[in-house]
């Protein structure tokens, strides 16, 4: 026994190092420099400077509130109902839509931008058909969509996943003790597939509000994001304190969103699936 | 008894599912108030299926359901006066016992002080009192059941279906519940339809069984009758064990097997008519070879506590037997038959299925990789 | 409801598969807009092969998802079967806590604390560009992880205990035990960590983007820095080539997962 117990704790020895190097220490390190200047003193500038960015981060979390809202509002009907087919035909669309998300990211935003642009897909068949042409990159909508587009997979699979798993019994047993369709919906369904839809909103919101590819390629410039901030002082103005400070705040925004969410859902949950 | 009216009328009742299979033929079935009816049958014979018609889980293909005298083809399950324990009770894993119990009142908007009282006494009936705020997965099986029950029978409900509803439970349990359960109908006075593959529970707690094979049923009738004046060769093989012989009628009273006259009660028979004749085991009597109506050797003895299980070969027909005796093995006996023993019964596709105790331990086996293979 | 059922299920799966079907249409295209065909061509794929910056970025991305996944696995799993002999609550949920935060974690501060750890330590040094190649492998091994030991810790918790008591009681030592029993029972769920890591690996654009150097180019730092300008259709000739494949390989692997299902059906009714 004692001979296992040592090897467990060497087994585990090299990940817990690992995660300590290279989990916790940036963490520390991204406080450190939020709180310093660029010679390493100490200054809260950083963190002061941030109210100029009110505006970009109120954007950020309504655009991807928003999305992450659309996203639930289509996917769980769908979900349902994929729930509910034949094992054939569950496998087949669970397949349909995983495939996309083996597209790059950057791929299927820049395919969006195609089908938007001035010049693009839907424009050229508004004039084929005379239509003036519609200006949609750069508007709000179409970054939106961008992270409509991007994160739908995410938010289908682990609902349906735990609908699946949903035992048909409990429906009819919910019926049989006198529930109609709504009834079912709310008193059982709902309940039991919490937890999949908790997973697929962090799954959707946290990349839709740390994004800056999408706004970057839909939003044609004009709008800006808390990522295209981040990236903006990283990687050309090499302002990594100010980039640090931002990268802080988002995610102390991040932890308390799903810390809401996670309220709203009771602490039952174990918090769910992800795949 | 017999002055109840019907609660429930199942009339020609066909289910063909999707797959094209059919599980239910021209079904008939009538069912008094307040009865204890048990619809019995290997699994794959349509007593399920019978059972989730009534529901209103199934639509039938053909045919009508009646309840009360209406029909009820169409109605959905949650506009039906029945109520059903599920076979592994489908209990909500996101409630706890008492929001399990109160989910039919919450559904009718009932005042939460009613619910509370109502709850209150359900969860005393099932003796469950101090069980409210427990997790459904942390309690016993026996106890689920309860709460299956509770839940069910707080709705009030005139007929409460039940499916197989002791199977996942064991031995010592099952007997115990067998009992409570058949008091709780007493007590209640409801109609209890009751879905089960184990002859025993049928026979020990039901007003009446309904043997049922192949989506048809076979026979109605008291626990009594139904062991006693088997119907068919099926029937008689399926409800305790029997030696089923072929014979013919010489006249009223006097019926031809193995070789030999015999005297019985049957009658009504055309002359010399082909039957097959029921024998239970311990209705047959060892005596010495030389008293005995037939002679035959002890080819196997096995003790089951109470009696032997003595398999006799009579020219080639072996013969079962259930005797407080002992007769060893090799040993030349006698048979003594009594006439109310014998029961003749009128030749069906199911004669010369069932009967010698020849292969008697390799039909076990059989049996018993059937069932596996179902489930 | 089936109406609903119907509709649902067009919008999303065209909604999903329009912007997949530009790309493909687009790579065929004979002009160098991916927005207006001028007429049908392989052109953009032969380019696509001949192109030394892109085939190279190719080759770049498979090795570091080979390497990163393949040491990701092991460490991965190593840590899951230490983690599952853990008797200390307190331990287990820090450890289980830790390994959440790059799965909860916004990517782009992933890559970005792993990337000033880079530079912080490169200072120490008076390094002069410390990111490049060993700091993209470190921080796809990092974010890899996760995935490996969330997906090898629930099988070790299904694996019946008893299996390796079984062993040693019939002669194996624990190490021994581990690797004929315990070992082969949780084997889909590594496999299944491996193939996540792998794909993520991939696919991963945010985390590279910050913890890669000017002279270490994987297939989607390149996709970027090509969407900086306006794309030719040659980037669409290698994603609908990628699409495909990828396609092809899942459509194999369900296959044969169905076949597997069935055959252990069949097994069960025996």
């Amino acid at each position: 026994m004692k001979q296992s117990n040592l090897m467990a704790k060497i087994a585990r020895a090299p990940y817990i190092l690992w995660a300590c190097i290279f989990i916790i220490v940036p963490l520390l390190i991204v406080v450190y420099y939020a709180f310093t200047d660029s010679n390493g003193a100490f200054t809260l500038a950083n963190l002061g400077e941030l109210t100029q960015y009110k505006e970009t981060f109120a954007l950020s979390l309504w655009y991807s509130l928003l999305a992450t809202l659309i996203t639930l509002l289509v996917s769980y009907p769908f979900a349902f109902f994929m729930s509910r087919k034949g094992p054939m035909a569950q496998r087949m669309m669970v397949l349909l839509i995983m495939l996309p998300m083996w597209m790059n990211l950057l791929i299927r935003t820049y395919s969006w931008m195609n089908i938007l642009e001035r010049n693009g897909i839907i424009n050229n068949l508004l004039a084929f058909l005379g239509i003036e042409p519609l200006t949609m990159i750069g508007t709000g909508g179409a970054v939106i969509l961008g992270m409509i587009y991007n994160y739908l997979p995410y938010m289908i699979l682990p609902i349906y996943t735990v609908m699946s798993k949903i035992d048909p019994f409990l429906l009819e047993a919910a019926e049989d003790l006198g529930a109609n369709g709504w009834a079912k919906l709310r008193r059982v369904i709902l309940p039991l597939s919490k937890p999949g839809v908790i997973s697929g909103i962090a799954m959707v919101f946290v990349p839709s509000i740390s994004t800056f590819y999408i706004s970057q390629k839909l939003g044609g410039g004009k709008i800006m994001l808390i990522g295209d901030v981040i990236e903006r002082q990283i990687q050309t103005a090499y302002n990594y304190n100010l980039g640090a400070a931002i990268s802080l705040i988002l995610m102390i925004l991040v932890l308390l969103s799903m810390a809401v969410v996670n309220r709203w859902a009771g602490k039952d949950e174990e918090g769910g699936v992800i795949f | 008894m017999e002055e109840k009216k019907n609660i429930i009328d199942m009339q020609n009742l066909s289910v063909v599912f999707e797959d094209g299979e059919q599980v239910l033929r021209n079904f008939n079935l009538s069912i008094r108030d307040g009865e204890f009816v048990t619809l019995l049958g290997q699994s794959g014979c349509g007593k399920t299926t019978t059972l989730r018609v009534i529901a209103g889980f199934i639509e039938p293909s053909a045919g009508d359901i009646l309840f009360d005298g209406k029909k009820i083809n169409g109605v959905p399950p949650h506009q039906r006066p029945v109520n059903t324990i599920f076979q592994r009770y489908a209990l909500f894993p996101h409630y706890n016992v008492f929001e399990n119990i109160a989910f039919g009142l919450r559904l009718r908007k009932v005042p939460e002080a009613e619910v509370r009282q109502c709850v209150g006494e359900m969860l005393k009936f099932v003796n469950l009192e101090g069980f409210e705020k427990r997790d459904i997965t942390k309690l016993s099986g026996g106890q689920q059941q309860r709460v299956a029950i509770a839940r069910a029978v707080i709705n009030k409900p005139k007929v409460l279906l039940l499916d197989e509803p002791l199977a996942a439970l064991d031995l010592k349990l099952r007997k115990d519940m067998q009992n409570e359960l058949k008091n709780i109908q007493k007590q209640l006075g409801i109609t209890f339809i009751y879905v089960t593959h184990d002859q025993e529970e049928a026979l020990s707690m039901s007003d009446t069984v309904v043997v049922m094979h192949e989506g048809t049923v076979q026979q109605i009738g008291t626990p009594v009758d139904i062991y006693n004046e088997p119907q068919n060769a099926f029937v008689a093989d399926f409800i305790g064990e029997s030696n089923i012989l072929d014979g013919h009628m010489r006249r009223d009273f006097l019926a031809h097997f193995a070789g030999k006259d015999f005297v019985c009660l049957d009658k009504g028979f055309a002359p010399n008519e082909e039957v097959d004749v029921v024998i239970r085991p311990e209705d047959v009597d060892i005596v010495p070879a030389e008293q005995g109506m037939l002679t035959g050797l002890v080819t196997g003895v096995t003790f089951r506590g109470v009696h032997f299980e003595i398999i006799v070969d009579i020219e080639g027909f072996k013969w079962m037997i259930q005797s407080t005796d002992y007769s060893p093995e090799g040993n030349r006996v006698g048979l003594h038959i009594e006439p109310d023993a014998i029961h003749v019964m009128k030749k069906s596709k199911y004669s010369g299925l069932y009967g010698d105790f020849s292969s008697y331990s390799d039909e076990i086996d059989q049996l018993s990789e059937l069932t596996e293979e179902e489930e | 409801m089936k109406a609903l059922d119907r509709i649902l299920n067009g919008l999303i799966f065209f909604f999903l598969y329009a912007p997949l079907l530009v790309m493909v249409f687009f790579s065929f295209n004979e002009g160098r807009s991916t927005a207006v065909f001028s007429g049908f061509s392989f052109k953009w794929y032969i380019e696509m092969f001949t192109n030394r910056d892109t085939m190279l970025a190719l080759q770049n991305t498979l090795i570091l998802a080979l390497l990163s996944s393949v040491i990701a696995t092991l460490l991965g799993t190593m840590a899951a079967v230490g983690i599952s002999k853990m008797r200390s609550q307190a331990g287990r949920s820090a450890i289980m806590t830790t390994t959440n935060i790059p799965m909860m974690n916004p990517d782009i501060v992933t890559g970005v604390s792993m990337m000033l750890l880079f530079v912080f330590v490169g200072r120490i040094f008076m390094a002069d560009n410390s990111l490049g190649f060993l700091t993209l492998l470190i921080a796809h091994i990092t974010f890899n992880l996760p995935y490996v030991v969330l997906n090898v810790l629930p099988k070790l918790r299904q694996t019946d205990r008893h299996l390796a008591e079984a062993a040693m009681d019939l002669g194996c030592t624990p190490l021994l035990a581990f690797f004929k029993v315990t070992l082969p029972a949780i084997r889909p769920g590594i496999l299944a960590g491996f193939l996540m890591a792998f794909t993520m690996s991939l696919d991963d654009f945010v985390i590279s983007y910050y913890t890669s150097g000017p002279n270490f180019q994987t297939l989607p730092l390149k996709i970027f820095s090509m969407t900086k300008k306006t794309v030719k259709p040659d980037m669409y000739a290698l994603s609908s080539l990628l699409f495909i494949t990828i396609l092809v390989l899942l459509i194999m692997v369900n296959v044969a997962q169905a076949k597997a299902d069935k055959q252990n059906q069949l097994n069960a009714r025996r």
